[in-house]
């Protein structure tokens, strides 16, 4: 593994021309993603977040089983990769036992919703002090594009030649609007990063839930980012992000789903 | 000298985590080990210590894979069951090289089975479990406490180490009540500072620690594993443990592990008043397995009697021990029953007319 904290530096421009660089914690290892998935903006986000709220140090990261099972060669951060699923229990064994730590897990549908349905329902239920990054394309891309439990009806995936069928399939499960209803759930959220303006209101929703944790929190912040999948849709990058707008976003409807009262003011 | 106390093995060992600095515990109730979880419940307290009963063994694993990983003393503990559901789990953990302590308590299977005790879980134990080349380092005790020593012994050679250790016990060890001394031990004495690996936050001056068993690239997965096996060996040098009692003239050997051990010692006494000159091999450890002990003393006994309650497991170590040295019979009652002493000493006496007429032939 090849890790390196230092930035990409351009040496034609004066360092006072420059607008954008790197967060320190996030690493110039080159990103294993296939070109325009939404997964590589994510880890961007997260890492930017904690570098401008200066907890680098006290953040602890899960990754997990599916496309982003290397989040930890682009996190500079102290980080577990957890068995499939079973992410969250890693996270709730690392807060419980370092609870002044900032933990936050990284899933994918299959992970989250399928395999570790029972182990993301009752972190939740316990109301954990963590983040939970919830990246939902509807799809298994790392084994090769399987149907799964978010995928929509009518999806063609290499495990539903010939469309998900409810019938034969059941139906996409809204684990997030499930999340929202429990008490154990804090701040609960469904994000994009489709343009530049997603984008923005992805990471202000990551600050606001770090920042929370960092404040003690009283439950679990859950971001879902419903994100695209071009080599396991078959699409370009930009079809896949037209995908998302036209037909995805209607079922998975953007914006906040729960907040407490306390998050709606500008305090945190 | 400390006060001796009467307790039941599995509060016994629950109280042994605790003194020997305990700091989180995760588990899920299941027959015949849930006094355990009961007792940490009410006595695992005070700051920086966690109990937390989880939706699932899967998830208590995985919690203890967390824990583990941030360097502090965790521990979870089971029966059968749930032992088969935390297989994954403890591969990952055995691959990632955190330091835990697993418990047990077995019972009888396949399937639910039943809740009486059993050692049909030895080949689980001893021989990885789950998925891919890892061991367990396997301690099985016999009384209550030795049910408490083995929890300080246990943590120690997960901290050495770096690896899952198992504690095999069975339903009776947890369930009966016996006195017990806790030794004097202070956990600070045997605090290992785990922070060049852990995952407790990446201070400023060093590279992020990774907890990790992932490998895409086969020769370097197979690094992994030379060096897994090369700490196995380790393991294998230094520390089998056993028991002999009256090998010294024995000329027939039984061997047996946990509860089984004390039915044989009874009928070992049996067969002493009728002038069989019996002995005993008790492995105190099932993996590092006491092979070259049996290798030896299986020079100069006419035959060996492994008795178990299973089908028939540990008598395949011990034949591979003997290798054809001396004939190996074996003894089982299975499904959680318990073998009497009387059946081991008639099982004792037909081995033992037939092995002395196979030598006299």
């Amino acid at each position: 593994m090849s890790i390196s904290q230092e930035g990409i530096h351009c040496n034609y421009l004066n360092e006072m021309d420059l607008v954008w660089d790197r967060p320190d914690t996030f690493t110039d290892t080159t990103l294993h993603y296939c070109p325009g998935c939404g997964h590589s903006v994510i880890n961007r986000l997260i890492m930017e977040s904690v570098q401008e709220l200066n907890i680098e140090e006290k953040t602890i990261g899960v990754a997990p089983v599916g496309c982003s099972v290397f989040a930890y060669h682009y996190m500079f951060i102290d980080m577990q990769e957890a068995a499939h699923g079973r992410a969250s229990a890693v996270a709730t064994g690392i807060k419980r036992i370092l609870p002044d730590r900032i933990v936050f897990s990284y899933q994918g549908d299959g992970d989250l919703a399928a395999i570790g349905t029972a182990e993301t329902i009752h972190t939740v239920n316990r109301g954990e002090n963590i983040l939970m990054l919830f990246i939902n394309n509807g799809i298994y891309g790392m084994t090769g594009g399987q149907m799964s439990p978010t995928t929509l009806k009518g999806s063609i995936t290499s495990t539903s030649p010939d469309g998900r069928d409810y019938n034969q399939h059941g139906y996409p499960l809204d684990i997030t609007k499930i999340i929202a209803q429990m008490p154990g759930s804090a701040y609960v959220t469904r994000q994009s990063v489709d343009s530049a303006n997603a984008v923005r209101k992805t990471k202000k929703a990551m600050m606001k839930s770090l920042k929370y944790q960092m404040d003690g929190g009283r439950g679990v912040c859950f971001i879902e980012i419903v994100s695209n999948c071009p080599s396991g849709w078959k699409m370009t990058p930009t079809e896949s992000n037209e995908w998302l707008r036209n037909e995805i976003f209607n079922h998975y409807e953007l914006g906040d789903i729960k907040q407490l009262p306390k998050l709606k003011t500008n305090e945190i | 000298m400390n006060k001796k106390i009467l307790m039941k093995g599995n509060e016994a060992l629950a109280e042994a985590a605790i003194r020997a600095g305990l700091k989180g515990y995760f588990g899920y109730p299941i027959t015949p080990q849930s006094e355990i979880l009961e007792y940490l419940s009410r006595h695992l307290v005070g700051s920086n210590r966690v109990f937390l009963q989880a939706e699932s063994e899967v998830a208590a694993i995985n919690m203890v894979y967390g824990a583990a990983g941030c360097g502090e003393r965790v521990m979870t503990s089971t029966s059968s069951p749930g032992f088969s559901l935390m297989q994954e789990g403890i591969s990952y953990i055995a691959c990632a090289e955190l330091p835990c302590l697993l418990v047990n308590v077995v019972r009888g299977g396949p399937g639910l089975g039943t809740i009486q005790p059993s050692q049909g879980d030895y080949f689980q134990a001893v021989k990885g479990g789950g998925h891919g080349d890892y061991k367990l380092l396997v301690y099985a005790p016999n009384s209550v406490q030795e049910m408490a020593d083995f929890v300080y012994k246990g943590f120690d050679a997960a901290d050495k180490y770096r690896t899952p250790v198992l504690i095999l016990t069975d339903g009776a060890l947890g369930q009966m009540m016996e006195p017990v001394v806790f030794p004097d031990y202070n956990p600070d004495n045997h605090y290992t500072n785990h922070s060049a690996w852990a995952t407790r936050g990446k201070s400023k001056n060093r590279d992020p620690n990774v907890i990790t068993t992932l490998n895409l690239e086969a020769d370097a997965m197979e690094k992994t594993n030379i060096h897994l096996q090369a700490k196995y060996k380790s393991i294998m040098e230094n520390e089998v443990m056993f028991e002999t009692i009256e090998t010294e003239d024995a000329d027939f050997l039984l061997i047996a592990f946990g509860l089984t051990s004390r039915i044989a010692h009874k009928a070992l006494e049996m067969a002493r008043e009728n002038n069989i000159k019996v002995g005993l091999l008790r492995p105190q450890t099932l993996f590092p397995f006491p092979t070259q002990a049996i290798a030896e003393l299986a020079e100069n006994v006419q035959a060996i009697l492994t008795i178990e309650m299973n089908a028939g497991q540990m008598v395949e170590d011990v034949r591979l021990a003997v290798n054809g040295r001396t004939p190996v019979y074996f003894y089982g009652r299975m499904g959680g029953v318990i073998p009497q002493p009387n059946e081991i000493y008639q099982k004792i006496k037909d081995v033992y007319h037939s092995s002395s007429k196979q030598i006299s032939e």
